[in-house]
């Protein structure tokens, strides 16, 4: 079922993705501050709402600065990458019923390939930036994403067995009854995990890891390309956020209130559950991180597939 | 992984908690008689420079935002001719006053000193003297220092006995 | 070389050196006061205990001094040893007690052997209660300031001011705990060398007078390497500079030439830089113009189409000078000194280059045994050497030092050994010198005599030089024992110069030289050139300044360009103004002003030794390098920007060209390393790394701090950034080492104590002996006094008698008034009784009204003027004059 008037649900998608992303910058730190026994950005505006224009005019404003020694062309495409394959991901979600973009049969796939193609957004960017640390970040974000990406993939297989579809529209509506995250909590779990270090966000966000790395892939980026690394990590979180909604908690469905009010409820529990991850847990070792994926979560993503995989097949 | 849901929870709480964060300027925050903010140079009890110009702020800081040139009255007592601080370089970091035997550099409780042009925070000697003794009111390095200076001469200073008289023929 | 054993550690160590001398050699950081390496040890201070023992089984050990132990193979020693440790320790604090709380304003602070020896031992806290002990300090001229009150009793001064520099007006007063250090009542020190006593003196009892006048830190200088510029030696400075304004001078070691002293002219002659008479900005016509403007100006008159004429300088660089040369052509390029002074600089430089006596470094003037000095006062004339030639004296008493088995370095014992003997000083001159005190004989004399009596004793020395004519018995007789002297020594010296204005006593000099070297002696040659750099004009080339007039008259509209120097003092004051007048066009690059500058259409501002880049030669022959210590802020340039190519963006390509123009001068450019020389990639820095102040030194201007200037002419740094590791000798800025922040840091840059810097000895050497030429015969006629007439000499003076240093506030308190001299025979006709007479002297038209001042020493039938001093400086002497008194 695609939208009867695509155009519309394109606009209206983008501008609200990337509305709610940068918004998510205001959310963000006062949750933090919060959090934190602190105030956060309340003096630009009522609640200091206007924080978020006043950073955005300061990140037009700034000097684009690309440094003599990068490889300059590359250096210039990366940030866009990581707008692209987020932006895109964005296409195959459903929203509400008739506001989604692209209802494609194979919509999961999509969102996984594109979010693995992400990747290269930071490979590349550390690797042209002609910097150590940015290369340093650059290859732990190609390993990570590749370890990372192994058992998301596999976690959701739960879901896609028991909506016996990949189409998202169809993940929903067989949420009707149940959401998935009762039968498949840990894949839930797995997916969250996964989800978290697929954006690269604390305690996974060793790419960037300002603490050794100096900001990591992003040294050497500033003015409106560093704004779009920026805005794509929070529209990576939307995704995630929206993706988990979909996958685990019945997308738009709810009792009462219209469908999309739901949906972005439900996304926005899961924003905060993110920015409260951040607040609360220290940054992971590379080490820790990697045997983590591989030796915990991999093996876990495939018990919960045979064991779903085996309850499916007993029971249909 | 039991810790972590408890960690997270506890920083939730936080929600519910006042927050310590004092809303300068409408509220002032209390400062210590030892803060280290804005540089001032003291006056001896008896109202002199306190300062020698012996240079030693200006090598003890890190950012070398002092200048000075010494120079003397007719009595040889030193002093600074010019005695000047750059503050949009200082860091406020107080080793000045640690280096300075005179107890003529203080660092006082007051930073509210931005401007809009940062000429304006160059500071010279008559923008930093003032006109009393500052932490160390008793304190006055000439009383103890083996030059002479007018009104004090060889011999006269605290805690030292009188010029040697040279022609003096018994041991 | 032995084995010593220094903590259990194997080292080498020179067996005739003692223990001190060997830990510092080592690098090792032992605290000392009263040694000097340049003065030995004498055991007065106690500082440098260290453990010695037995062997390797001794563990009890005993206390000794390093300083007066000898380095002998297999000894043990500890300095670690708690003992020893504990040792040095009490006896800082005891020297301590009495040690004012005067650091802040001290001027030796922050470069206080004191201090770094207190830091060094680890006292850090004063436990007596007890008063401390204080003095009246003395006035002791305009050099050096006392403070007494904090002297440590080390006996340095005395003994550098006494023993070494052979004054005796300072000296040691009172007894136990009361000791004092200074003169009998306050006045001038007299030693031409008591600047010294600022470096000497391990605390801040003597500090530099003028530098308390604008002080500054030594932390805070912006030094560079310098060579003083105040008379012919090449001594190696250190010049140190701060807000714009040239704070001080200090010593710069250099084995060879100054070693570890100056002489006051060159320490206090740098205020001249200074000078209210310094030409800041261009002038056309004496209005002040813009550096655009007069380069505009100065290249519409090059380019004018009038003959260029070219008058170099003595007292400019070589660069300066050739850029000149470069400027007007190679045959319309003129020397700018008196023919009579071009002629014996340049019998010098041929002597020099084609004798075969050595030209004598200071070094060597230490060194040598038995010395003649023919027609100069060198203490006036070319101050340093009249240290070295002090030293030299001691080198024949070494032999019974030696004999009687006692190490050199034991000061004391050396000097008690010794008693009054001395080796062989002869001096000839025509009048007081201030090395007669230790002459073994002296001779009074007219230039003519002078010169006889060099020739008879190289007829003495060698029987195939020239016989003087109708030579008295008397002389004959000196010249005999002279003659003995010289033979007999193992490394006989000749010095002369140009003083007397006498090409033949020069002569007689070279010819004394060629007789020894003729006869198997080593000997070596040392001819005193009359400015900086007049050996470097000699070997660039010119014509004599006679031509120049004939130039000048040729092209009726010449356009002269006069390069750093007054014509005034140079060349009669008539025979320059008819210069001046015949040109259409006068262009004067000069420092300060004077006469000719006064005269100038167009005048450029040149930049002194603290502002320019350059290259001297000195009397040695050594081709050594001068660096800019700081840009002036106005239009002040080197000469050779003013006048150079275009072409030239460095010092380098000025260098390169001279070298392949003037084959004689090619090594010059190998003086010092080249402005492409980094150290592991970085420029050495100028400044020491705690300059402070840096980002509000110029805030009161702009709060926007400027880049540092670029210096395309060295390698060099305007900053503090740079390698901080030991560079080459020629371009060491700074003394300072870790833990030493005095100038005797320069230990930890020799290669052993007292000997060359680790990066070589600066400056190459452009005169190398040959066995070519012949003995001189030109053997003047006996002097025969007149009786109306006196012949009129000029007499140098160390303060005064030299251009630049004279403007230096402090030399100019010292500068004698304009005087007529005569001998008291001869003054007796003129002075009236009591009373000061002034008398007037008249020679070749000219009329000149001075005080009359009556020297003992002067020969009858010769009369003595200051050189340059008064308006006479300027006349070609000696010339008969008459002597009237003024009404």
């Amino acid at each position: 079922m695609t939208s009867p008037y695509p155009f519309a649900s394109i606009f209206g998608i983008l501008i609200v993705a990337l509305s709610l992303s940068a918004a998510l910058i205001w959310v963000e730190r006062r949750l933090l501050a919060l959090w934190q026994d602190r105030y956060g950005p309340n003096r630009a505006g009522p609640f200091g709402l206007l924080q978020v224009l006043a950073d955005m005019i300061k990140i037009f404003a700034k000097e684009d600065w690309i440094p003599p020694f990068a490889d300059k062309a590359v250096f210039v495409i990366a940030p866009a990458i990581i707008m692209v394959t987020v932006l895109l991901s964005f296409a195959v979600l459903p929203i509400a019923p008739g506001i989604i973009v692209a209802d494609l049969n194979i919509g999961l796939l999509f969102f996984l390939g594109m979010s693995s193609l992400g990747v290269y957004s930071i490979v590349l960017a550390g690797w042209s930036s002609g910097n150590k640390y940015s290369l340093l970040g650059g290859l732990r974000a190609a390993a990570q994403m590749m370890s990372y990406e192994v058992f998301m993939g596999m976690s959701l297989m739960g879901v896609v067995l028991l909506a016996g579809s990949f189409n998202l529209t169809t993940i929903v509506e067989a949420q009707s009854k149940l959401w998935f995250v009762i039968p498949q909590f840990l894949g839930f779990i797995l997916f969250l995990i996964a989800g978290v270090a697929e954006a690269r966000r604390l305690p996974f966000d060793l790419p960037e890891a300002e603490a050794e790395l100096v900001a990591g892939f992003h040294s050497e980026y500033s003015g409106m390309k560093f704004g779009m690394f920026f805005v794509g990590e929070y529209l990576g979180i939307t995704l995630i956020s929206a993706m988990i909604a979909v996958l685990f908690f019945g997308g738009w469905m709810g009792p009462w209130l219209p469908p999309i009010v739901w949906f972005f409820i439900k996304v926005f529990a899961f924003l905060c559950f993110f920015i409260l991850l951040r607040a609360s847990l220290p940054r992971l070792r590379f080490d820790q991180l990697m045997s983590l994926g591989w030796k915990v979560m991999f093996p876990l993503a495939l018990a919960n597939l045979v064991v779903t995989g085996a309850i499916v097949t007993v029971f249909k | 992984m039991l810790s972590i849901i408890r960690t997270m929870w506890s920083v939730f709480l936080h929600t519910f908690h006042r927050r310590v964060t004092i809303q300068y300027p409408e509220q002032k925050a209390y400062l210590a008689p030892r803060y280290r903010g804005r540089i001032i140079l003291s006056r001896d009890p008896d109202g002199g420079e306190r300062c020698v110009a012996c240079h030693l702020c200006a090598i003890a800081c890190p950012v070398d935002c002092i200048a000075l040139q010494a120079t003397e009255d007719e009595n040889e007592r030193r002093y600074p001719e010019f005695f000047r601080i750059n503050f949009s370089r200082c860091i406020f970091c107080g080793y000045c006053e640690d280096a300075c035997p005179t107890y003529a550099i203080q660092l006082t409780p007051d930073f509210e000193m931005s401007e809009y042009n940062r000429q304006n925070l160059v500071y010279e000697k008559e923008d930093l003297l003032i006109d009393g003794p500052g932490k160390y009111p008793g304190y006055n390095y000439w009383r103890v220092s083996g030059v002479s200076i007018g009104g004090k001469g060889k011999g006269e200073a605290e805690n030292e006995l009188p010029p040697v008289e040279l022609r003096r023929l018994t041991p | 070389m032995g084995t010593i054993y220094i903590d259990g550690k194997a080292s080498e160590a020179d067996p005739k050196q003692n223990l001190l001398h060997a830990c510092l050699s080592l690098g090792l950081n032992l605290p000392y006061f009263c040694w000097h390496p340049a003065m030995g040890s004498v055991g007065a201070c106690r500082q440098c205990a260290v453990k010695q023992f037995k062997d390797a089984q001794d563990t009890r050990g005993r206390l000794v001094m390093a300083c007066m132990t000898p380095a002998a193979p297999d000894t043990r020693i500890s300095l670690q040893d708690p003992e020893a440790v504990a040792f040095r320790a009490g006896i800082i604090e005891g020297m301590m007690l009495n040690h004012p709380h005067d650091c802040p304003v001290c001027d030796e602070g922050g470069e206080c052997h004191l201090q770094d020896m207190t830091v060094m031992t680890g006292h850090d806290y004063r436990r007596s209660r007890f008063p401390k002990r204080t003095f009246h300090d003395q006035y002791l001229g305009p050099f050096v300031y006392h403070q007494m009150n904090r002297c440590i009793q080390c006996y340095r001064c005395v003994r550098f001011y006494r023993n070494y520099a052979g004054e005796d007006d300072l000296n040691a007063f009172g007894i136990s705990n009361e000791v004092f250090f200074g003169r009998e009542q306050d006045g001038v020190l007299k030693s031409e060398f008591a600047g010294n006593l600022v470096e000497v003196c391990p605390t801040g009892v003597f500090t530099d007078r003028t530098l308390r006048r604008h002080y500054t830190r030594k932390w805070d200088l912006r030094m560079a390497p310098s060579i003083c510029g105040h008379c012919s030696l090449g001594c190696n400075t250190t010049m140190g500079e701060r807000y714009g304004l040239l704070r001080r001078v200090v010593n710069r070691f250099n084995s060879e030439v100054n070693g570890y002293f100056l002489c006051d002219r060159g320490r206090y002659g740098y205020e001249f830089v200074n000078s209210e008479q310094r030409i800041r900005a261009a002038q056309i016509n004496g209005a002040p113009t813009s550096v655009t403007e007069a380069k505009r100006r100065l290249s519409s008159l090059v380019a004018g189409g009038q003959q260029l004429i070219g008058i170099g300088s003595p007292r400019a660089s070589i660069e300066s000078n050739y850029a000149l040369r470069r400027l007007v052509g190679k045959d319309r390029f003129f020397c700018g000194v008196s023919d009579g002074e071009w002629e014996r600089t340049r019998a010098m430089v041929e002597i020099l280059q084609a004798g075969p006596a050595r030209s004598a470094s200071l070094r060597d003037v230490e060194l040598s045994d038995a010395v003649l000095i023919l027609g100069e006062d060198v203490t006036n004339s070319a101050p340093r050497m009249a240290l070295s030639v002090r030293q030299s004296l001691r080198q024949q008493s070494f032999e019974t030092t030696q004999k009687l088995r006692v190490p050199l370095w034991m000061d004391d014992a050396v000097r008690e050994i010794a008693q009054a003997k001395r080796s062989p000083l002869f001096i000839a001159a025509a009048g007081a010198t201030r090395l007669d005190d230790v002459a073994t004989a002296t001779y009074k004399a007219a230039p003519e005599d002078i010169a006889r009596l060099g020739f008879a004793v190289a007829h003495e020395i060698d029987a195939k030089a020239p016989e003087v004519p109708d030579l008295s018995g008397e002389m004959r007789e000196l010249a005999a024992t002279i003659a003995t002297a010289l033979t007999g020594a193992k490394h006989p010296l000749v010095i002369a110069g140009p003083s007397c204005r006498s090409i033949s006593v020069i002569e007689s000099a070279a010819n004394v030289a060629r007789a020894l070297c003729d006869n198997g002696h080593s000997a070596a040659l040392s001819l005193i050139a009359p400015a900086c750099n007049s050996f470097g004009l000699a070997l660039l080339g010119a014509r004599p300044m006679s031509e120049a007039l004939a130039a000048v008259q040729d092209h009726g509209d010449a356009t002269l360009i006069v390069l750093e120097n007054d014509l005034y003092r140079q060349l009669p004051a008539k025979l320059v103004d008819g210069y001046l007048a015949k040109a259409a066009h006068l262009i004067v690059l000069d420092q300060l002003g004077n006469g000719t500058t006064a005269k100038a259409e167009l005048l450029l501002p040149a930049g002194t030794f603290a502002e320019s880049d350059g290259t001297l030669v000195s009397n040695e022959g050594r081709a050594q390098r001068f660096f800019q210590v700081f840009v002036p802020e106005d239009g002040i340039k080197e000469s050779w920007r003013w006048l150079g190519d275009q072409s030239w963006s460095s010092l380098d390509d000025v260098l390169s060209e001279i070298g392949t123009e003037i084959p004689r001068l090619a090594s010059v450019i190998g003086a010092a390393p080249l402005s492409s020389f980094r150290i592991a990639g970085a420029k050495i820095p100028r400044e020491p790394h705690r300059y402070s102040g840096r980002t509000s030194i110029t805030a009161n201007i702009s709060v926007v701090e400027p880049k540092p200037p670029d210096d395309p002419d060295s390698s060099l740094s305007y900053s503090m950034e740079g390698a901080s590791i030991q560079p080459p000798a020629a371009l060491q800025p700074f003394f300072w080492a870790p833990g030493w922040n005095s100038i005797q840091a320069v230990n930890k840059f020799q290669s052993e104590i007292g000997e060359a810097l680790r990066g070589g000895v600066p400056g190459v050497r452009l005169f190398e002996t040959s066995t070519g030429g012949g003995y001189f015969d030109g053997i003047p006629n006996p002097f025969t006094r007149r009786t109306q007439e006196w012949l009129l000499l000029p007499i140098e003076h160390i303060f005064g008698s030299e251009e630049l240093s004279a403007h230096a506030s402090s030399i100019a308190e010292l500068v004698t008034e304009p005087y007529l001299a005569l001998n008291p025979a001869d003054a007796a006709g003129f002075l009236a009784e009591g009373k000061p007479t002034v008398v007037e002297v008249a020679f070749g038209g000219l009329k000149q009204r001075v005080p009359l001042k009556v020297l003992a020493e002067l020969p009858s039938g010769l009369a003595g003027i200051p050189a340059g001093l008064t308006a006479l400086c300027g006349e070609e002497l000696p010339a008969w004059c008459r002597i009237e008194r003024a009404s």
